[in-house]
């Protein structure tokens, strides 16, 4: 079901042409590079808009455009996919060659790691067989400088025969002359002289016998490059090519013979369509090396050096996991401590709040029904979510960013490759799991990082079983209420190693969920895997404080603040609607309360998760609500007032494990699930999305309430 | 010939240096490793492996990427 190619690549290829909607007056301008180069930085620098950026590779799946304007001339950005070559056929790749080469920009600017410079000219020397019209920016200058790397630019420009800029991006240096370059090619100021790449005279004599039939079709700078791959024989380029080009490759007879012979040729020659590959690359990173010996000095040969001592612990074989699981529980930790007091601030604040808003209603007259549903329903359900949910996610998400900038990510995934292999899944899929932290929507939109389908659709399934930022505060907060205050203990301790357990509890059934799929339904063998570990970068420690509240925080506590409001509303309905006696809500928590005694929760409980489908963020604030419009009304003063809410309602520590565990594993939120449906593109993956984590969920409460209750632990 | 010397560079002992001498797959995985810069004639010096043996890290051209062994196998070296 749905293992198609329309479920992964070529939609995706056709949607990316399809999104760049440019004006008439504007200069289209693309952004291709090799991944974590600070593609995305520059993006965000030029626009002025805010792309996510972090230090590991294949983040930005998504693309992004954005508008400048220099002198005068109106510029559209587009960021095309990093890559790391325009030749293998991953989908990126093919997204990027595709823009770059029929898209028609009139500049594209490639951007370079001048850390990094020569593995980067490949992607340069590949980019200036398509297009001319080329601007390299060579970025991080201040990381090179660091590391005492020279880069000699006019070198490097008449090596290459375009312009070329040194940037750091972060520090906004160098982009106005970068803009200047960008501008003198489209106004066609500047005229370039890419470098042509010569290969092997055979190839060379080739090329040249079939270019005048492929320039009878095509008036472009690229006949070269369509001859060279039309000698290759690779079939999903020359389909694009045909798609794209206005290259009659079937009626032109004359070309289709010749191409028959020059091919026959070559294979007599020895060249058969490895080996011709083989010739190119060989090449051009020939051609890579010798520019970059020109241009690149370093002044003290152990740059590196820091870094490898870094990797040497951070990834060893005894301290790597422990220090991955220490890294996560002092997040966790710090979180817990932080919130408790910026949580009671809040509630304090808000319940001064609700007077006034209830003051201010009463004032103008509002009948008490509406009164009531919007102070105490409304009102008060957003300012639970805002006091319980915003600390813990405003803490949580600057530490979090902090270890993305750094570039730990990909040394987590070097970390757990081994387990991820024995669950016969794809390496990326670490990546797209760590992503699934921030928010599992933005995981299963990442997992088009993973070009075979079986283990892309393996990686969106099982996404939803690490916490996102919507859950971890609902972790937080009940593990905090119940495990905090242990005598003898560190302050926060005790909820800080549940919660991390927990979250290892998430990665250890991502790995059980993986392997159980590979076996079954989505039989088959991991695919080969490459993970650059990016040079470690200094975090900018304000900006991702900004970055973090402003983009993520605020967003995603936006999203859960717009569906309280109704949610809110509907539960006061529902406890003020009486039938036979009892309100609505009890009716509906009475109905669900067998089935959620057997798995350690109740009635209501299992409602808020329901209630919760659109954003897990309302769970905790819709259980409150619910256990006092029954009966036990409680003022919410701070988290550890939480706490005693919920024990007079009936919970235990049973119940508070159940609802952590149910809280990691069930149905993914209303966006992941539409974002699944959208990627798949088969409702019946999406309902394994739905059924798989829910029944874990349900099967694994069962099992611990169940032994808990036959040993008479609660 | 010297080819008893070749081994795959899977077999390459931490801290050493080796250099390629040929790719022995085919199709995507070989295009996979010449994107990294593993031609012919390029040094690579493997550095360490994961807390559980497999992937290893290896600098190859100024950058570190890490590979499965499967994949490294399919890469020739001399040392």
């Amino acid at each position: 079901m749905g293992l198609t190619v329309n479920s992964t690549g070529k939609n995706i290829v056709s949607d990316f042409n399809n999104f760049v909607v440019k004006t008439q007056d504007e200069f289209l301008v693309s952004l291709a590079g090799n991944p974590n180069v600070g593609k995305s930085t520059v993006f965000n620098c030029l626009t002025g808009l805010n792309q996510h950026t972090g230090n590991w590779p294949g983040k930005t799946v998504v693309n992004a455009q954005g508008r400048f304007k220099y002198k005068g001339e109106k510029f559209l950005l587009v960021d095309v996919p990093g890559t790391y070559s325009m030749m293998s056929n991953s989908v990126e790749e093919q997204i990027a060659r595709n823009f770059i080469c029929f898209g028609n920009p009139d500049v594209t600017v490639v951007v370079a790691d001048a850390t990094c410079l020569e593995r980067n000219l490949n992607l340069v020397l590949q980019i200036l067989e398509l297009t001319s019209s080329v601007v390299v920016c060579v970025n991080l200058m201040d990381e090179a400088k660091k590391k005492r790397i020279k880069i000699d630019m006019d070198s490097l420009s008449k090596s290459l025969g375009v312009p070329v800029v040194g940037v750091s991006a972060r520090k906004k240096e160098g982009l106005n002359e970068l803009m200047e370059s960008v501008y003198k090619i489209a106004c066609g100021e500047v005229e370039t002289n890419p470098i042509k790449v010569n290969y092997d005279p055979i190839i060379e004599q080739s090329v040249k016998n079939i270019e005048e039939y492929v320039n009878a079709d095509l008036h472009q700078n690229n006949t070269r490059w369509v001859c060279l791959k039309l000698l290759e024989g690779d079939l999903s380029i020359i389909n694009d090519i045909k798609e794209n080009m206005a290259l009659n490759l079937d009626g032109n007879i004359q070309l289709k013979e010749t191409l028959q012979k020059e091919k026959e040729w070559l294979k007599r020659n020895g060249m058969d369509e490895d080996s011709f590959r083989d010739i190119i690359v060989s090449n051009i990173v020939s051609h890579a090396e010798n520019i970059a010996k020109k241009a690149v000095r370093y002044e003290n040969s152990e740059y590196n050096t820091k870094d490898r001592i870094i990797d040497k612990i951070v990834m060893s074989k005894i301290f790597g996991i422990p220090i991955m699981i220490m890294l996560l529980g002092t997040i966790f930790w710090i979180t817990i401590v932080g919130a408790n007091y910026p949580s009671e601030v809040l509630a304090s604040g808000f319940s001064w709040l609700e007077e006034v808003f209830s003051r201010l209603l009463l004032s103008i007259k509002t009948p008490t029904w509406l009164h009531d549903m919007l102070a105490l329903g409304m009102f008060r359900t957003l300012s639970w979510v805002v006091s319980v949910m915003l600390p813990p996610m405003a803490i949580f998400f600057p530490l979090f960013t902090l270890l993305e900038d750094l570039g730990y990510l990909p040394r987590v995934a070097f970390n757990l490759d081994y387990f991820f292999r024995k669950s016969c899944t794809h390496g990326k899929q670490s990546l797209t799991m760590c992503m699934g932290f921030g928010c599992n929507a933005a995981g299963v939109i990442g997992c088009r990082i993973i070009d075979s389908p079986r283990e892309r659709l393996i990686a969106i399934i099982t996404n939803n079983f690490v916490p996102c930022n919507g859950r971890f505060p609902i972790l937080i907060a009940i593990a905090t209420v119940f495990f905090f205050g242990m005598k003898g203990t560190v302050e926060g301790i005790l909820p800080t190693i549940v919660v991390t357990g927990i979250v290892v509890l998430g990665v250890y059934m991502t790995f059980v969920i993986s392997k159980l799929l590979s076996k079954t339904i989505l039989k088959g063998v991991p695919s080969s895997f490459t993970l650059e570990l990016p040079p470690y970068r200094k975090p900018q420690i304000g900006k991702i404080i900004v970055r973090s509240i402003f983009d993520r925080t605020l967003f995603v506590l936006g999203r859960a603040v717009v569906i309280a409001v109704p949610a809110g509303i509907i539960l006061w309905i529902m406890a003020n609607i009486h039938v036979s006696g009892l309100n609505l809500l009890s009716h509906c928590a009475a109905f669900l309360n067998p089935f959620a005694q057997i798995i350690g929760m109740d009635g209501y409980i299992l409602m808020a998760f329901i209630l919760g489908l659109p954003a897990n963020e309302i769970v905790v604030p819709i259980i409150l609500m619910s256990y006092m419009s029954a009966g036990n009304m409680l003022e919410y003063e701070s988290l550890t007032q939480l706490g005693t809410i919920l024990t007079s309602n009936g919970w235990t520590w049973l119940t508070a494990l159940c609802v952590m565990i149910f809280t990691l594993m069930h149905f993914p939120c209303g966006t992941t699930l539409w974002t699944i449906q959208k990627e798949t593109k088969d409702i019946r993956w999406t309902l394994v999305a739905f059924l798989l984590p829910t029944i874990t969920g349900i099967v694994m409460c069962f099992a611990i309430t169940s032994i808990a209750r036959i040993f008479g632990l609660a | 010939m010297k080819d008893f010397t070749l081994i795959p560079l899977c077999q390459l002992p931490m801290g050493r240096k080796g250099r390629v001498i040929k790719i022995s797959t085919k199709g995507k995985e070989r295009r996979r490793l010449l994107d990294l810069g593993l031609v012919s004639n390029t040094n690579v010096v493997a550095l360490q492996k994961s807390p559980s043996g497999d992937p290893t890290a290896y600098q190859i051209r100024g950058a570190v990427i890490a590979l499965r062994e499967e994949d490294a196998f399919n890469v020739l070296i001399e040392l």
